[in-house]
């Protein structure tokens, strides 16, 4: 039996872990991958002084700190079904029952998909598939790809690719329908990219957010020229959309035709570009079925990503004992996850040691970091983050005090 | 033919790696220590893990994170385990689903 047990060992998770540790509760974190560090693992980027934030260090670096504070870590382990118990959470798994006081789910996110005609054909992976794959693996899917989806989370790893030695052809847009919504119109594909702020973590979308001040994404997209503009010397083409990912018996290329401002597809202009592999790119969701299976409210906030648990800024669920961190809260940058999970780390030993009071002001130190680190974030998953996220807390049904009346009453 | 990055610019290059080796459907291959089946096979060039049930069609790694389920592939005549988060290990027998 822990104090706390956390699912998910990404930067939310360890970070929490550490907190909570540094208050002297015992701490294990479970993952189901094989290596710790969660999303950190395949990222890479450089940051606008230049240096590279390598995620592969960061969450070893992690998970190193927690390791020396006691914190048990252990991965590929499989959480498939929680129950609550008198003295806490019974968590059931591929290794066996966990058993803890408090819970936190700090489990991430997840790709949304974007079913193209063709995407179950061996070659065929999410953005990210084929960003752990040559980051974390340092195993390329092959030489040649084409991504479908132009959001900053594709434009990001298209770079990583291609320093991993993949010749990535170009980024195009899905076509326009009912599965692909926005983003195979080429105007709100570009009205977002121009919206992201100066702090983006690549030149041409810091060129964006600059032109996005001056110029309505209805002009700038007439005048977005159709062979596309060169990032990191890589194509997106915001006027060109996957038809058909086309191969017999795996990708071997993408149907493409031009499109105009509105998706609106030429159909003469059909062609087949050839590529090894090919990525969708559909932008990320909070992966929260965990808290679902518990029975925590949702709240759906299209901000953040789609449906969160209801939680407020210490972190805590509607449900008294379970706390959120990370990307389940909705999707942001791993810098803020990391913020948030301190938080909810902080949050916990206070309600273990039952003195809210004493860790008030550090609990609040800790909340107004999550607001200075998202403040700061280099990749603004959607510009209305700030906003709603107040919204959402002021609003909170959680409510702290109300939390401590449940626990008395139940004492 | 071994899609291996063994050298990159910023987060070094890969050295020193055990190599090892596993059965997929009987055919040897050759793995390095810490890689999950679907990346020792993707090195090897080998994208289809198993056949739909149905169609007969074949799928491969999609999420490569546990989410979807697609890399489904029997282990040791036991169990169906997901290629993406099962590492390998020497003399591992890998067997597609049909």
């Amino acid at each position: 039996m822990s104090d706390l047990l956390i699912i998910g060992a990404g930067p939310a998770g360890l970070s929490a872990a550490i907190a909570a540790a540094e208050k002297g509760l015992s701490v294990t974190v479970i993952d189901e991958f094989p290596k710790a560090g969660g999303r950190l693992l395949g990222q890479l980027h450089q940051e606008p002084n230049g240096e590279w934030w390598n995620g592969i260090q960061k969450g070893e670096q992690l998970s190193q700190r927690a390791r020396q504070l006691g914190v048990t870590i252990q991965c590929e382990v499989s959480v498939y079904d929680i129950s609550q118990s008198k003295n806490g959470w019974d968590v059931y798994t591929t290794k066996g029952e966990y058993k803890a006081e408090k819970l936190l789910l700090a489990t991430g996110a997840t790709e949304s998909p974007i079913p193209v005609k063709g995407w179950t054909l061996p070659g065929v992976m999410t953005i990210g598939a084929a960003q752990i794959m040559g980051n974390v693996h340092r195993v390329k899917p092959g030489n040649s790809c084409i991504i479908i989806g132009a959001n900053v989370l594709s434009m990001a790893i298209a770079n990583e690719l291609k320093l991993c030695g993949v010749n990535v052809k170009e980024i195009i847009i899905p076509k326009a329908d009912i599965t692909s919504n926005e983003a195979g119109n080429p105007e709100q594909v570009l009205s977002s990219l121009m919206r992201l702020t100066h702090l983006a973590p690549t030149p041409i979308l810091r060129q964006l957010g600059k032109i996005g001040k001056l110029v309505h994404p209805k002009i700038a997209i007439k005048l977005f020229p159709r062979k596309g503009i060169r990032m990191f010397d890589i194509p997106l083409r915001l006027k060109n959309a996957a038809l058909e990912i086309v191969g017999d018996r795996f990708a071997t290329g993408v149907r493409t035709a031009n499109i105009k401002a509105n998706g609106e597809i030429d159909h003469t202009s059909e062609k087949v570009v050839d590529a090894d592999f090919v990525c969708i790119a559909g932008g990320l969701t909070p992966l929260s079925e965990l808290a679902s299976i518990i029975g925590c409210s949702f709240k759906y906030i299209p901000e953040l990503g789609g449906h969160v648990p209801v939680h407020n800024e210490q972190m805590q669920t509607n449900i008294p004992g379970l706390y959120v961190a990370g990307n389940i809260t909705g999707i942001e940058s791993a810098k803020v996850a990391m913020a948030q999970g301190r938080v909810a780390g902080l949050a916990i030993a206070a309600d273990i040691m039952n003195d809210w009071e004493q860790m008030e002001t550090s609990i609040n130190k800790a909340i107004e970091n999550v607001n200075i680190t998202r403040d700061k974030a280099l990749i603004q998953f959607h510009p209305g983050i700030s906003d709603a996220r107040k919204k959402f807390y002021q609003k909170s049904e959680v409510d702290l005090t109300q939390i401590s009346k449940i626990k008395k009453r139940e004492a | 033919m071994t899609m291996r990055v063994e050298y990159h610019p910023v987060l070094g290059n890969l050295e020193n790696q055990r190599r090892i080796t596993i059965y997929f459907d009987d055919q040897a291959y050759q793995a390095y220590e810490g890689d999950t089946i679907a990346s020792a096979m993707m090195a090897e060039g080998v994208k289809t893990l198993r056949y739909h049930e149905v169609s007969g069609k074949g799928r491969g790694v999609y999420c490569n994170i546990g989410h979807c389920f697609e890399c489904r592939v029997r282990v040791n005549e036991e169990n169906i385990v997901r290629a993406c988060l099962t590492p390998v290990s020497e003399g591992m027998r890998i067997h597609s689903l049909s």
